[in-house]
């Protein structure tokens, strides 16, 4: 086994898995706010912020699905050692790991059903940057409105019609995340 | 001058201490020890780890040491200690017809291959207190024998070769785990099984009894019911087969229903099944009957509003550490709800005896 | 002193993870209930063993924790969860509502509104609303789904008819954003408004019906009622006798045999606070 894939996980996993929830839940507590996530040394192209989320919530009982470059040999050994997350299909996941256009089509992945509506993937996108410019956000969790550079509006806009039925979005790019759950009105 | 009620922290300490000084008892009489509450109150030991869910006479025995005999207050003390322990694997399915069997009997025939072993059994002692167990303690020892190697067949294979019960067809599918995910209805057989056989005893028994008398009765015979030594294996991945880890001793009940057929199905005798930690024949035989009850969908049967078959009472309320806890804590402080619900009766009485007086008045 | 034979926060990660994901599931469709796995804890069903997997699910090791039952800091359960914590997390523990972080409650929002970075964790007995109205699951999984709430509201005109008012005292059913009707645990009706717009995020845990729910800050939660017979968050018509605080929820304390009492506030921090500031009451020494 590489050594690569040995290592970058959380040295204090208890304490530093404690502190990553915080500021995953103070994201998608506070959609658009941005949150200092960092721990994890994934393998590129792997973010640290999106390996951190994957640490804190992954483990044998969350299938994950891989989208297009961080679908590789590097990624898939530093996940499987590090939490045992099995690798299903898109329809099949819990969370989606991957950059925007390689997670394509929306419609792949599980929404709930009107009973469960918790039964839904988390998708946690890989951003090149992400700012506090752009789309308007409103609704639970919001003051008033937040702004958040999200890489289209339309996608977001029709998930939320589903609510409750719908995904819930995690944006990471670097050591920096920001969430966007299916309640949030986009505009 | 009111001055609020402090010093919690002290009262909770001094509390603990008192509840340590009774468990101990009279001084000058001698302690019990671990194992000899494992030796010889084995039957408490054996419902603590059946509804406990984990089979370790020792740490049973110690729950009910430690718990002064309240069996519920062991049961949770275990509840709670197994699910810390870190979930290694599987084993693989018991084989209960490759049972060392202390006892085996079925009163569906006279005799059975294999034979009828009445075993360790209270069935025909006659229940008079024996003062000499108090005066002399007890010195007795069984007659024994050279075990017979046979394997013992279960009964309902014989029922099974003319056709006669429904099959109850080999299923290596993983069954769900209670201990791991929420309980949700509907729940398959599998699932059903799983909470009653951790179910409360008393519970479980009511409820088959109701049966019995006719809500939701289902004609049950006792076809087998079996205690015994069973070997617990599990696959070792590294090894390509399955090694034995250990033996538990298990107590099994099968049933074997009457049953006229349904719409879906021909008439056939069913089966109810009961399967326990420990010898726990009471248990397993009112597992068996609140089974076949539940089962009254699958079979096509008509539901008579029994509560033994209504599922989701069954195993919704069957769990004695969730239905004591929950019956427990009222006797915590309540007194801010209890507050709201003040005000709202005096209201309540007031705007009454101002309708009362207007009503007199016009 | 963390107790070194457990994990931090007594759970395991595993445990803490299943719980986290389904918080995080909580907050992204405020006000449904989320199934999960509730462990036995070494505490009974019905002492708070939701809300002491949630907090253990959320406390970071530099968090202040604070513990209140029935609004006060020293009643035993609220004194036996803090030091649960104190033993198995190591963490620091108040009784000041401004200085928590973390604050686990039963049966009471604290007086003081909340501010953005605390995490409110109630303890749920009940979490459905609809439980009392209809006992099977199923049916009420069906209801929630469908947005069938009409059957509360017939309950809640049915009190109408009978008493000339809405005679639920506690445990007041909400609305959660315009969608799911939500049980706010048993806390009296008059903590309802401070559910709405909190700046908090506020968790609830119910383990022995193994749920957990979630309302992030600024929701909006409306208290059910209809136009002619509006919604009111009643207390006793007194000021406290320690405090004189007129706002703030009371408790009626028998201070003798012969009908003698008295009425102080329920949350003993912030009485006291009111107390050091000056405000003195009329059965103050």
């Amino acid at each position: 086994m590489r050594v690569q894939t040995l290592e970058g996980g959380f040295s204090e996993p208890a304490m530093q898995a404690a502190q990553a929830f915080r500021a995953v839940m103070d994201a998608m507590a506070r959609p658009g706010s941005f949150q200092t996530l960092n721990g994890a040394t994934p393998p590129a192209p792997l973010s640290a912020a999106a390996g951190t989320v994957v640490l804190t919530l992954c483990d044998t009982d969350t299938p994950l699905y891989l989208a297009g470059a961080l679908d590789c040999a590097e990624v898939r050994a530093w996940i499987s050692f590090h939490t045992g997350a099995p690798f299903v299909a898109a329809a099949d996941c819990m969370f989606a790991l991957g950059g925007w256009a390689d997670l394509m089509p929306l419609s792949a992945y599980p929404t709930g059903t009107s009973e469960y509506p918790d039964r839904s993937a988390t998708l946690i996108v890989e951003m090149g940057t992400l700012s506090g410019e752009g789309h308007s956000l409103r609704g639970p969790g919001i003051r008033d409105t937040a702004h958040l550079s999200l890489p289209e509006l339309e996608a977001f806009q029709v998930n939320h019609l589903q609510f409750p039925l719908g995904l819930d979005f995690i944006f990471a790019s670097g050591e920096s995340i920001a969430a966007l759950p299916r309640s949030t009105e986009v505009f | 001058m009111y001055v609020a009620v402090k010093g919690g922290e002290r009262a909770i300490e001094n509390a603990h201490a008192w509840l340590a000084e009774e468990r101990r008892g009279d001084r000058s009489v001698v302690e019990l020890s671990v194992a000899q509450i494992r030796e010889q109150l084995s039957l408490a030991v054996n419902r603590v780890m059946a509804e406990g869910s984990l089979y370790d006479p020792d740490l049973a025995a110690l729950a009910v040491k430690q718990s002064r005999g309240d069996l519920i207050e062991a049961i949770f003390l275990i509840r709670a200690y197994r699910t810390t322990l870190p979930r290694l694997g599987a084993s693989c399915a018991v084989a209960t017809e490759a049972m060392a069997c202390d006892r085996r009997i079925s009163a569906t025939f006279k005799d059975v291959p294999g034979g009828q072993i009445l075993g360790p059994t209270f069935d025909y002692t006659h229940r008079l207190l024996d003062f000499k167990l108090a005066a002399e303690g007890e010195t007795v020892s069984a007659p024994t024998r050279e075990a017979e190697p046979a394997k013992v067949p279960h009964v309902t294979g014989f029922l099974n070769r003319e056709g006669l019960i429904e099959e109850a067809p080999h299923d290596d599918t993983p069954p769900p785990d209670l201990t791991r995910e929420p309980l949700e209805m509907p729940a398959e057989r599998s699932l059903r099984l799983q909470a009653l056989t951790r179910a409360d005893e008393g519970f479980t028994l009511g409820l088959a009894y109701s049966t019995q008398r006719g809500y939701g009765r289902n004609h049950a015979f006792v076809g087998e019911l079996r205690i015994g030594t069973v070997a617990v294996e599990m696959d070792i991945p590294e090894l390509g087969f399955a090694v034995e880890i250990g033996e538990i001793i298990l107590t099994e009940c099968e049933t074997v229903n009457q049953f006229t057929g349904s719409k879906t199905e021909p008439p056939q005798f069913t089966r109810g099944y009961g399967l326990v930690f420990g010898q726990t024949e009471r248990k397993a035989i009112s597992m068996a009957l609140v089974d076949r009850a539940l089962r009254w969908e699958e079979l096509g049967e008509d539901n008579v509003g029994a509560p033994a078959q209504d599922a989701e009472f069954v195993l919704y309320h069957a769990d004695n550490i969730q239905a004591t806890g929950f019956l427990e804590h009222i006797k915590l402080p309540h007194y801010v709800d209890f507050q709201s619900e003040l005000e709202l009766v005096r209201k309540l009485r007031r705007d009454a005896g101002a309708e009362q007086i207007q009503e007199a008045a016009e | 002193m963390t107790d070194q034979a457990y994990n931090f926060a007594y759970l395991d990660e595993q445990t803490k993870r299943m719980i986290r994901r389904a918080i995080l599931k909580g907050l992204a469709i405020p006000g449904y209930q989320v199934p999960f796995a509730s462990r036995e804890m070494p505490m009974p069903y019905g002492w708070g063993t939701g809300g002491v997997q949630v907090s253990a699910a959320v406390l970071c090791p530099d968090d202040c924790f604070k513990v209140i039952d029935q609004g006060a800091d020293d009643t035993t359960n609220a004194v036996s969860i803090r030091s649960f914590f104190e033993r198995t997390a190591g963490i620091k523990t108040t009784t000041s509502t401004k200085a928590a972080t973390v604050i686990q409650t039963r049966h009471r929002v604290p007086e003081m509104p909340l501010s953005e970075g605390q995490i409110l964790v109630y303890q749920v007995p009940i979490p459905e609303p609809l439980r009392f109205l209809e006992p099977r699951e199923s049916e009420t999984r069906k209801m929630h789904s469908l947005e069938e709430y009409g059957l509360m509201h017939v309950k809640l005109y049915e009190d109408i008819a009978r008493h000339g008012h809405i005679a639920t005292s506690y445990a007041y059913p909400v609305k959660v954003e315009g969608r799911y009707v939500m049980d706010p645990s048993p806390i009296p009706k008059f903590d309802n408004p401070k559910l709405s717009d909190s700046a908090a995020i506020q968790l609830f845990g119910a383990g022995r019906e193994q749920r957990i729910y979630a309302l992030p800050p600024y929701s909006r939660v409306v208290s059910l009622d209809f136009e002619d017979h509006p919604f009111e968050a009643s207390k006793a018509d007194h000021s406290c006798g320690l405090c004189a605080a007129e706002d703030s929820y009371l408790d009626e304390v028998i201070v003798d045999d012969v009908g003698g009492r008295m009425f102080v506030c329920s949350d003993t921090d912030f009485c006291e606070a009111r107390r050091a500031a000056g405000h003195k009451g009329k059965d103050a020494a």
